[in-house]
Parts: structure tokens; C-alpha cells; sequence
């Protein structure tokens, strides 16, 4: 089951890549980093959020969950970007390498404890 | 359950059309019957009317119409829809009859005709009986009718008829065969269309009708069929908006209905029936997001309508059926035009049905106890009914119960695997590279469970490298994995062996006991023997796959596999490096291999060789248990540790200048006596993960801790792939001294010394000078160089030297003379060659030269004084012997010209002037320029010693413009006056034409000068003489001043304008001022050239 969700997040780079050209193309600074829902598929909704240096992230809904609207969506994002960006400043940290940051894991999967 | 109980019906699915049943014609006896079906039937276009005809013998039986029921009361109905009703009314019951009959208006025996054809109708009229379907009769008549009209015969009988057969005036037409029968045709096909269209809009009335009488409990299954009737009629009516709120209507009544165990199924069939309805609709009225939007809402509905859990998969089925025919549509309706996005398109229909399907079979395996479960397939087949044929969609042949068939051999792979291409095409087409992939995936998957390992080996292997590069690891160890087993099952042993080199490598995230048991497996291939199965294997296929690698094995041995590693991630990891860039030739080349492996095992390896582009050199880089073994310790990979392999050869002379490129290496696994498998690396190493590793290694801050020592760093270990083997550095020096820059003409000297720091003699010295090849042809022809400086060289001097032999190396020196006759920077080649031993040495030097030059500008016909400036621009004094005037025979000197700047010397920036007066004898036809000649110049540096020789120096003097006067003024006057003293000022004026010339002179008033003299004067003057004109300035102001303006017109010649001749007198006047300075100044770079008059 893990697998599946590996899928669908890879392939919901697809839709990431074309968004970020397609937006690439208009305005370079002024870039809204989150990017929306990328895709529907039958059991799951599929968001994206593209840091201006080009670190996606993505969230997998349920699709039965309604409670989380677009909004919560982009602050959950936004939480997960801080932290992230948290993570990078950290300069014990080397770009590139798996997160194994204590704080990170705990925010996202207090933001996982919410939405269920 | 056949699958193909699933697909829509076809009568669902098409476009419905009007149906008009044609009567009367004899389409294959009668030729002008044929003619007229063929114009109906051929050559349906879009703009023609939809209508669908067909052609029926007369006394064709229609469908019987049943009594209609005057009440509903007790009514119960059995069920939504009946299979038959929508062929019906597409094929079976018409809109309209057209009976045909050839009658003309003069038939002369009109009474016979029009009773037969009154009967037809009659005939008609009955086996239609209850349907309110119409009658139109055609008559088809040999003659082209006259206007309406006029014809008073035809319309008497044209009523008569009508009355006959019970006819109304707009149904009979008349159908003259004639020329334009096409036209007619279209005609007729649209008063039938109008007909249909009535028709269509009573049967809506009547279904309508019923309404009324329905009650809300027991005749909930009628509010959906008829307003499905009402949308089908409507379409049938073309009347698409309407059909779509029907159909809408339908579709939310059906999901009202009661569900249970026993319709849930129908109410599923139905549901799906309405919503391809109004998908389709919506796609053709391109609202494609309605459709989208129906289409989403109808899954959400029936998503949850599974019925009772055994039935799942035949829920599944149905989804599965649900998403196809909507991607279908979808991609129906982009061929038609529509444009789809990359989230939104067929693709993803595609997929979920495919899911579906997936799921399907998923549930029947489950329910059937797994494929071994051979469920004989009951013997009186439950499916089939008496007639074959249901009452009603969506319903089950038996109505009790619900008894399990053994569906599941009917679930077809050739389906699942159909629909996943469908929808792999479909993202190719909207730049989704990665869902193709998941879904190429998905296909291999579906392969290995139909047992076609070929094909799924073919499909994982393509989309595996995908994954590789975008590193999704995780992703990449699953889809091995499926591949590891397939090659398995296959016995292929060069996959078998990849796949499982990856499994066990860095980039699989399997476990380290799996790892560890694909190790012992690959280990076990080496020795020649069957691996253990892998697990989730069908057991059965296991036992087959067992024999073929037993039969690999027998036939086998000895075999070689050589395996491209670059572009997988195999555990064994190479790094090749020449310690150097580069090399000189008498330093021995050194190159260290690096392997280090990550299995959970030591590896042991049995050679590893290295190929190089020159691959005389490969022989010294070689490790392998014969010859001088390494010891067996180095022959044995352990993990985590780098080893290292040092290989040195030394380079031969003739690859000098040459790249000496890794061009792969191989390490060979196995023994000979087993199975042997050659790790290939193609250049320096590395592999498919390996770039990025280094470039995390680049930016990473950690320091592993100290290694021990003879131990490396993986991480630190870069790739050079390749040397440049360069010549000895040569021990000799070569310096030039020369003085910068060289002078135009000069004989510059150039010295040479050379000197030698070799231990040994240098031999064979050869000295090359000269002017650099490969520069403008233009400098070699005007570059000259010799040895002999004592004599001016020509052209006969080449601009290069060649291999001077100079014998054996003292330190020696060597003076070279260069001439150049142009400017411009030129680089000169000084080369020295020499033998030591056996190596060859070379070096180049390269010096530039530079140079100077003068421009020049004249004109005029009189006396004129030409004045030649000198200016040194050389950086170094210049030393003028002498100079000389050689003037052209157009231009004659006044006096004798001798040179005024002999033994000059010339300091940087100095400059000297020369003036001479020459004259311009007359010339012809008006020439403009006329050449004044050369100018030489004699001169040498300063420092030059006395053998150097003089160097000459032409100058081509400017040409002249001459322009032939017919009047020539000048002026007598002192060379300055004083303010209040009186200043005479006498012009001659000399006539040089042949006529007598009238001039008429006139002096202006000046604010300077008072004068005295003729102020207006016209006067004649013959040929050849002159006329002295006195005048007696009297100045008024000091300075430079205009002395009054004298005005000479020309009275026979208007052309010659005062301004030219006033040219020849002076303007200026110096009062006080002693000094006089010429008038005019010509001033160019180097050369100045004044008037004299």
C-alpha cells in the first residue's frame, strides 16, 4: 500500500512539472507556491506546493475526507514549508540527504493526528 | 456472467435517427426503384436530415401494439425497461410509411390505378394498426409536372386519390423520374423528416399522458421508464436539449427507487444506460464538464451500491465497464474536436477501468478459492434462459437466490491489459511520462500474472532506467523485484543475474536478509547450479522453472555473460583514475582502480582487466589468479571497504600528443569451471546512481572518521578517465633579443641564443626562423628572412627558414634579418630542434614586428610649394642620409630641388621638413589628377652599425587635382603693412584663353581699409596678355584683416564665378605683425603641401 501511494506521488510530478512551466512561463517571482489540487483519482485528491527553489511537496487525501478545504490544504503546506525550511537551515544538515530531523517528523505527523 | 454481459447494447449506443419505413419499391427488379433507394441511401452526409430508411415489401408486419390499459391501478410493473423497446423503436416500429406507386396524372386508366393503390394504403393502414404512425404516399411519375396550377387534371386527381386512400393534401407527393432525381429526393426526405418529427412529438404526448395515472409507491420503475422513453423519443426526435433533461430526469429518479439484493442490479444496468446517455449529450453539446461532472457524480452514487459481497466482482465488472465506455466517450469526443488537458483526459477513465478490472479478478480469485480451484462449471448452464433473451435489462435469468457462477475463467487479461494501453496512449499524448510509466508498470504486473514473463520483462526493463534516474528507489526495488521473479520463472540467467546485482546493490531498499538470500542465490548461478525459487512465485510455474535451470545448467558451462553495469546500480561499484592528467613520456603512466561492493557478503571476483583506448597497454593492467597472483585476500571484495588496484605501464613514443582514454573495465565474477559473469564498465566506472552520490559527497560537511591507513575514501575517489601522454619537457633555453618595433623596409635584426641545460650532448640541433605559417599570405610575400644582414634581401627571400642546421649544442648565437615592406603586426616562429638520446624536443617562440607609414593630399595648376614633413615615429632615433625629390614628367620643379635634411637625426616625435616649389605645365581635356611623383627617403637607426645598409623609402606623392583657368589673378603686395601707411596692392589679371575675355572688376568697401583706385572697371583683355590693376590700400586696424574683396566677373564666361578666381589672391592681410604665414594650410599626418601664389 505504500507502494501505491509512492505511484501516485510520483506521478503527480507530472502534473507538478507541467503547472511550474506553464507558470514558469508568466511570472517568475510572484509565483504562488501552492499549486492546488493536481489531480482527482477515484480514492484519493492529490495537492501540490512548489518551493521557489523547486522542492515539491505533495499531500494525499482521502477522497471521502470533505473536512479539509482548500485552505487547511495550503496551511498545511505552509506549515510543512517553514518546517522544511527549518530543517535546511540547519547547518548540520547537507542538502540532498534524507530528512532525519526530530522536529520535522513530529509536525508532520501532528498534522497527520489532526486530520484524521 | 460473460464479460460481455457488461457492454452497452448497440441500439444504446448509437446516434438515434428518425425511422421511415419505404413501401412499393422493388429495389431489385426495377431499375428506376434501385435509383431512387440509392438516392435515398447513398451519400448520407452530415447535412442531411437524420433519418434512418428502410426499404419493406408492403405487406411487412409491424410490431403488434397491445391493448393500451386504461388504468394503472392494479398495474405492478416488472421491471424498468425492456430489452426489446429501444430496437424497437429504431428498427421495427416507423415514424412514417411511405408507400411508392407509379401512377402518372394522364394514366388513362386512372379509375383501376387509383382504387390499387388506395387498397396498398389500406393494406398499410392495417398492419400498423393502433400506432398513430403516419401514411405518405409517393407517386412516382415518368413526366416533369407542370407549375400548381395549371395543371387542372392533376390536381382533380390528386384530390380524388387523396379522398381515396383517406389522405391527407400534405401526404401525397409526386416523384417525377427525371434528371434531378437527387434533388427531389431531398425534397421528399425533408417533408418526411417533418412527418417523423410529428410523430415523434404524439408518442412523447402519449407517454406524457400516462403520467398522470401513476402513484408513487407502486409505479416508481414506470416515473423512470417513461421518462426514459419520453428522452429517447425526444432523441429520436433530434431534439437533444430536451433529451437531456429527460434523460437527467430519469437518471434521478432511478437512484430514488427502493434498492435491494434482487434489482440492485438492474438499477446499476439502468443507471449506467441513462448516464452514457447524458454523457454523451453533454459531449456533444460540448459541455464536456457536465459531462465530467455527471460522470463523477454517477460513480460517487453507485460506487457504494456493491449488493451482496459475494457479487463484488461483478460490481467490479461493472465499474470497470462504467469508466471505459465513459474514456470512450471522452476520446470520442477529442477526436471530434474537443481539447483535453493533462488532468483531465481519457487516460485516467482508462486507468480506473482498468483498476477495476484488476479488482475484479482480485474478488472472483478470492471467491473461487484461488486458480487451482477448478470449479466445473455447472452442467445446464444457469445463464440460459428458454429464449435467450431477458424481459427486462439488468435482470437476472433466475430470480431467486443468487447462485455464484465460476466466473472467473471468463476474466480476461487481453482486457485488463487492453484498457491499461488505452490509457498508456492516452497520457503519452498529454505529457504524462510518469503515469505512462506506473502504468507500463502495471502492464508488466499484468503480464507476470498471465504468465508472459517475456512481455512483462520487456515492459518493466523499459520504464526501470526511468525510475533510475529520478531515483525513486523505492519504486525501482519493487519493480525488480517483479522482474527478478519473471526472469527466475524464465531462467534467464544474464537477467536473472542483473536484476538480482541490483537487488542486492545500494539501491534496493529490500531488507538485509533478502538481500543476503538474492546474493547466495547469484552466488549459486555462478557455481552453475539452480537458485532457490523466489518467494510469491506460483508454485506450479516454480516446478517449471526448476527444470529449465536445470537444463540451463547441464548445457551451460563455461558460458560468459557480460553485463552492462553502467546504466543499472549494480553492488559492486567501480572508480577508475589515472593519478594525472597527464603524463610526460619518460614518467610512468600510473592508473589505480577502486572497487568497492555493498552486498551484505564479500565478493569474490576472479579477474578484473581494463581496456584503454590503445590497447597495447591493456596486457599491464590486468589482476587475475594466475601469473603474479595478488594475494587471494585482494581478490576478495569486502563491504563497505574500498579496495584499490594500482596499475602502471609506460607510454610509448608515439602516442605523444595523444589521449589515452579508459575505455571500459571488467571485472569477472565466477570462476572458469562455473559460470563466469563480466561486469562491464563502459569509461572511468561509475554507474547510474554514482553522479549524484559524488555530488552529495561535494557537498556534504561530514568527515568520515580517519581511515586506517592504505584505506581511501570512497567518496573522495574521482573519476579520470583519461591522460594525456605529452613529450619531455625539453632543458634547452632559447632567448630572442631584438629591439621592438622593426621599421618598414628596416633590416631588423634579430638575435637567437641558444643554450642547452640537457646532461647530456644535444645532437642534431636544427634551427627553424621565420614568419609563423598559417598567417595572411599577403605578410610572406611581403616578409623576407636571411641569415646575412650585410645585404638588403628582395623577393627572393623567403619568409621562412628551415631546419638551419646548426651541428652540436654549444651555447651559440645567431643573428637573423627580417624585412617587411608593409605595416602590421607579424609573429614570427622561432624554432629549435634538437636529438638527446631518443626523445625529440621542440619550442616555440614567438615575437612581433611592427611598422609606420605617412599619407598625403595636393592640388593645383600654378606655382605651388609642396612640403614634405618628416615625423619619427620608430621608438628609436632614426638616422635620415639623405633624401631626394623624383618628380613625375607631368610636373616640373621651379628651381633645382636638393634635399634639405641630409644627415638628420630624428629623435621619437621629432620631425623635418623639406618644401620645393613646383609647376604644373598645362594639361589636356581637363584631367583632374595629375601624379607629382616620389619622394625617397634614405635613412637607418642610429644605433644600426655600419654594415647595416641604408634603408630606401618611397613615398608616391599624391595626385593633383588640375583644373585649367581661363583667368589667372595674382597679386603684388608687401608681405605686411602698417596701420596709417599706405599699402599698394597691384593685381595682374592674364588672360589664359585664346579669346579676347570682358572683365569686369569691382573692389568692396571694407570697414579695415581706405583705397584708392579703379572701384568699378570693366575692361577687355586680348589672348595671352595681361592687365596690371594698381590700388592703394590704406589700412585702418591692426591684426590680421581682409583686404577689401575684389569682385572679377567673367562676362563671356558666367561659369567661372568670381569665388574661383578670387582663390589666387590673398586674403589676409598682416598689419604690424611682422611675420607672415601662408594662407592656406593643408595639413595631413605626416605631409603638409601648401599653395604658394
Amino acid at each position: 500500500i505504500e507502494l501505491k501511494f509512492h505511484y501516485t506521488v510520483h506521478t503527480s510530478l507530472d502534473v507538478v512539472e507541467e503547472k511550474v512551466s506553464a507558470v514558469g512561463k508568466v511570472i517568475v517571482d510572484q509565483r504562488e507556491l501552492y499549486l492546488g489540487l493536481l489531480y482527482p483519482t477515484e480514492d484519493y485528491k492529490v495537492y501540490g506546493y512548489v518551493t521557489n527553489s523547486k522542492v515539491k511537496f505533495v499531500i494525499v487525501v482521502d477522497s471521502s475526507n470533505t473536512s479539509l478545504r482548500d485552505n487547511e490544504i495550503r496551511s498545511m503546506f505552509r506549515k510543512l514549508h517553514n518546517s522544511f525550511t527549518d530543517v535546511m537551515c540547519n547547518p548540520f544538515y547537507n542538502p540532498g540527504d534524507p530528512i532525519q530531523s526530530k522536529v520535522f517528523d513530529s509536525m508532520v505527523s501532528s498534522m497527520m493526528v489532526q486530520t484524521c | 456472467m460473460s464479460p460481455a454481459q457488461w457492454d452497452l447494447p448497440p441500439e444504446l449506443c448509437c446516434r438515434p435517427m428518425a425511422f421511415v419505413a419505404l413501401t412499393g419499391l422493388d429495389v431489385v427488379y426495377n431499375a428506376v426503384h434501385r435509383a431512387i433507394w440509392d438516392a435515398f441511401c447513398a451519400n448520407r452526409r452530415a447535412d442531411r436530415v437524420p433519418i434512418s430508411f428502410k426499404v419493406l415489401p408492403g405487406d411487412h408486419e409491424y410490431p403488434k401494439c397491445r391493448t393500451k390499459r386504461t388504468s394503472y391501478e392494479w398495474y405492478i410493473p416488472k421491471g424498468i425497461l425492456k430489452t426489446g423497446w429501444m430496437n424497437k423503436h429504431l428498427n421495427l416500429v416507423p415514424a412514417l410509411v411511405v408507400l411508392f406507386y407509379e401512377l402518372d396524372w394522364d394514366e388513362p386508366q386512372w379509375k383501376e390505378k387509383q382504387s390499387e393503390c388506395a387498397t396498398k394504403v389500406e393494406i398499410v393502414r392495417t398492419s400498423l394498426q393502433g400506432r398513430n404512425t403516419k401514411v405518405a404516399v409517393v407517386l412516382i411519375q415518368k413526366k416533369t409536372p407542370l407549375p400548381p396550377g395549371e395543371d387542372v387534371m392533376a390536381s382533380e386527381r390528386a384530390a380524388a386519390l387523396c379522398n381515396a386512400c383517406d389522405l391527407s393534401g400534405k401526404s401525397l407527393f409526386v416523384l417525377p423520374h427525371t434528371d434531378h432525381l437527387v434533388g427531389y429526393i431531398i425534397r421528399l426526405e425533408n417533408a418526411f423528416y417533418e412527418h417523423a418529427q410529428t410523430y415523434y412529438y404524439t408518442e412523447i404526448r402519449r407517454v406524457k399522458s400516462h403520467k398522470e395515472f401513476l402513484n408513487k409507491t407502486t409505479h416508481q420503475l414506470l416515473f423512470v421508464r417513461h421518462q426514459f422513453k419520453t428522452a429517447f423519443f425526444s432523441e429520436l426526435k433530434q431534439d437533444t436539449q430536451n433529451a437531456l433533461k429527460y434523460y437527467r430526469a430519469a437518471y434521478s429518479l432511478i437512484h430514488e427507487l427502493r434498492t435491494h439484493e434482487t434489482n440492485i442490479l438492474e438499477i446499476k444496468t439502468m443507471a449506467g444506460f441513462i448516464n452514457y446517455k447524458i454523457c454523451r449529450l453533454c459531449f456533444q453539446h460540448n459541455t464536456p464538464l457536465d459531462a465530467i461532472a455527471q460522470f463523477r457524480k454517477h460513480i460517487d452514487l453507485c460506487k457504494k451500491k456493491i449488493g451482496s459481497a459475494e457479487l463484488a466482482f461483478e460490481h467490479a465488472a461493472w465499474m470497470s465497464k462504467q469508466f471505459q465506455y465513459f474514456g470512450d466517450l471522452f476520446d470520442e469526443a477529442i477526436k471530434l474536436g474537443l481539447t483535453a488537458i493533462q488532468t483531465q483526459n481519457p487516460g485516467f477513465y482508462y486507468q480506473q477501468a482498468a483498476h477495476y478490472a484488476q479488482e475484479r479478478k482480485r474478488l472472483a480469485f478470492q471467491l473461487c478459492g484461488g486458480p487451482e480451484a477448478n470449479l466445473g462449471y455447472p452442467a445446464p448452464d444457469p445463464l440460459e434462459t428458454p429464449t435467450g433473451i431477458l424481459d427486462f435489462y439488468g435482470q437476472r435469468a433466475w430470480r431467486q437466490g443468487h447462485q455464484i457462477s465460476t466466473c472467473f475463467k471468463l476474466v480476461s487479461q487481453e482486457l485488463i491489459i487492453a484498457l491499461l494501453s488505452n490509457a498508456v496512449a492516452q497520457f503519452k499524448k498529454y505529457k504524462c511520462p510518469r503515469m505512462k510509466s506506473r502504468l507500463m508498470v502495471q502492464m508488466g504486473e499484468e503480464y507476470y500474472h498471465t504468465k508472459d514473463y517475456a512481455k512483462a520483462l520487456k515492459l518493466l526493463d523499459y520504464v526501470m532506467c526511468d525510475y533510475r534516474t529520478e531515483r525513486w528507489w523505492g519504486l525501482l526495488t519493487s519493480i525488480l523485484g517483479t522482474a527478478l521473479r519473471c526472469s527466475y520463472l524464465m531462467a534467464q540467467v544474464k537477467d536473472y543475474v542483473s536484476y538480482s546485482m541490483e537487488l542486492v546493490g545500494r539501491a534496493s531498499m529490500l531488507r538485509e536478509d533478502q538481500k543476503s538470500r538474492i546474493q547466495k542465490n547469484v552466488a549459486k548461478v555462478l557455481k552453475n547450479e539452480p537458485p532457490e525459487a523466489e518467494p510469491d512465485c506460483d508454485p506450479s510455474a516454480v516446478k517449471a522453472a526448476q527444470a529449465l535451470w536445470n537444463e540451463r545448467g547441464s548445457q551451460a558451462s563455461g558460458e560468459d555473460l557480460i553485463l552492462e553495469v553502467q546504466d543499472s546500480v549494480p553492488f559492486v561499484q567501480c572508480k577508475a583514475r589515472f593519478l594525472h592528467p597527464s603524463f610526460h613520456l619518460d614518467v610512468p603512466v600510473q592508473l589505480h582502480v577502486f572497487l568497492l561492493t555493498d552486498s551484505p557478503h564479500p565478493v569474490r571476483f576472479s579477474k578484473l582487466c581494463v581496456s584503454l583506448s590503445n590497447q597495447d597497454y591493456n596486457q599491464y593492467c590486468v589482476v587475475d589468479s594466475l601469473g603474479q597472483a595478488p594475494a587471494q585476500e585482494d581478490m576478495c571484495l569486502v563491504p563497505g571497504r574500498t579496495h584499490r588496484y594500482s596499475f602502471r605501464f609506460v607510454a610509448r613514443p608515439e602516442d605523444v600528443g595523444k589521449k589515452i582514454e579508459i575505455t571500459g573495465v571488467d571485472l569477472m565474477l565466477g570462476s572458469e569451471n562455473g559460470r563466469c559473469i563480466f561486469l562491464n564498465w563502459r569509461g572511468g566506472g561509475g554507474d547510474a546512481a554514482s553522479s549524484h552520490e559524488a555530488l552529495q559527497a561535494t557537498r556534504s560537511f561530514k568527515r568520515r572518521g580517519r581511515l586506517p591507513e592504505n584505506e581511501v575514501d570512497w567518496d573522495t575517489v574521482s573519476i579520470q578517465a583519461s591522460t594525456m601522454i605529452i613529450s619531455r619537457v625539453p632543458r634547452i633555453s632559447v632567448q630572442l633579443h631584438h629591439e621592438p618595433p622593426a621599421l618598414n623596409n628596416e633590416m631588423y635584426c634579430m638575435m637567437v641564443t641558444i643554450q642547452s641545460h640537457e646532461d647530456i650532448v644535444a645532437r642534431d640541433l636544427k634551427l627553424t626562423a621565420g614568419l609563423k605559417p598559417g598567417q595572411d599570405a599577403n605578410l610572406s610575400h611581403t616578409t623576407h628572412v636571411t641569415l646575412d644582414g650585410s645585404k638588403m634581401c628582395d623577393d627572393s627571400h623567403r619568409a621562412l627558414l628551415p631546419d638551419i642546421p646548426m651541428g652540436d649544442l654549444q651555447p651559440q648565437e645567431k643573428p637573423l634579418s627580417i624585412r617587411c615592406s608593409t605595416t602590421g603586426p607579424r609573429i614570427f616562429l622561432v624554432h629549435v630542434a634538437y636529438t638527446v638520446d631518443t626523445c625529440i624536443e621542440g619550442r616555440d617562440i614567438v615575437c612581433k614586428c611592427h611598422k609606420f607609414e605617412h599619407l598625403e593630399h595636393v592640388f593645383v595648376d600654378v606655382p605651388f610649394l609642396l612640403m614634405t614633413d618628416i615625423l619619427s615615429m620608430s621608438p628609436w632615433p632614426l638616422h635620415l642620409v639623405t633624401s631626394e625629390l623624383q618628380l613625375a614628367p607631368t610636373m616640373a620643379a621651379v628651381d633645382q630641388p636638393a634635399s634639405q635634411v641630409e644627415e638628420v637625426v630624428l629623435q621619437t616625435g621629432e620631425s623635418a621638413s623639406e618644401c620645393f616649389c613646383l609647376t604644373c605645365p598645362p594639361v589636356h581635356h581637363g584631367t583632374t589628377g595629375v601624379a607629382s611623383g616620389q619622394y625617397v627617403m634614405s635613412w637607418k637607426r642610429k644605433s644600426a652599425n655600419a654594415t647595416i645598409p641604408v634603408v630606401n623609402t618611397v613615398i608616391t606623392l599624391p595626385h593633383v587635382a588640375v583644373e585649367t583657368i581661363p583667368l589667372y589673378v595674382h597679386a603684388d603686395l608687401p608681405s605686411f603693412g602698417r596701420v596709417r601707411e599706405s599699402l599698394p596692392v597691384k593685381y595682374h589679371i592674364q588672360n589664359r584663353t585664346a579669346i579676347v575675355q570682358e572683365v569686369e572688376m569691382s573692389v568692396e568697401p571694407s570697414d579695415a581699409f581706405m583705397f584708392s583706385g579703379l572701384k568699378q572697371v570693366r575692361l577687355r583683355i586680348l589672348p595671352g596678355t595681361e592687365q596690371d590693376m594698381l590700388y592703394n590700400f590704406y589700412p585702418l586696424m591692426a591684426g590680421y584683416q581682409m583686404l577689401p574683396l575684389l569682385n572679377i566677373n567673367l562676362l563671356r564666361l558666367p561659369a567661372v564665378s568670381g569665388q574661383l578666381l578670387r582663390r589666387f589672391l590673398p586674403s589676409l592681410q598682416s598689419i604690424y605683425v611682422p611675420q607672415y604665414k601662408p594662407v592656406y594650410i593643408t595639413q595631413v599626418a605626416a605631409c603638409r603641401v601648401s599653395f604658394y601664389y
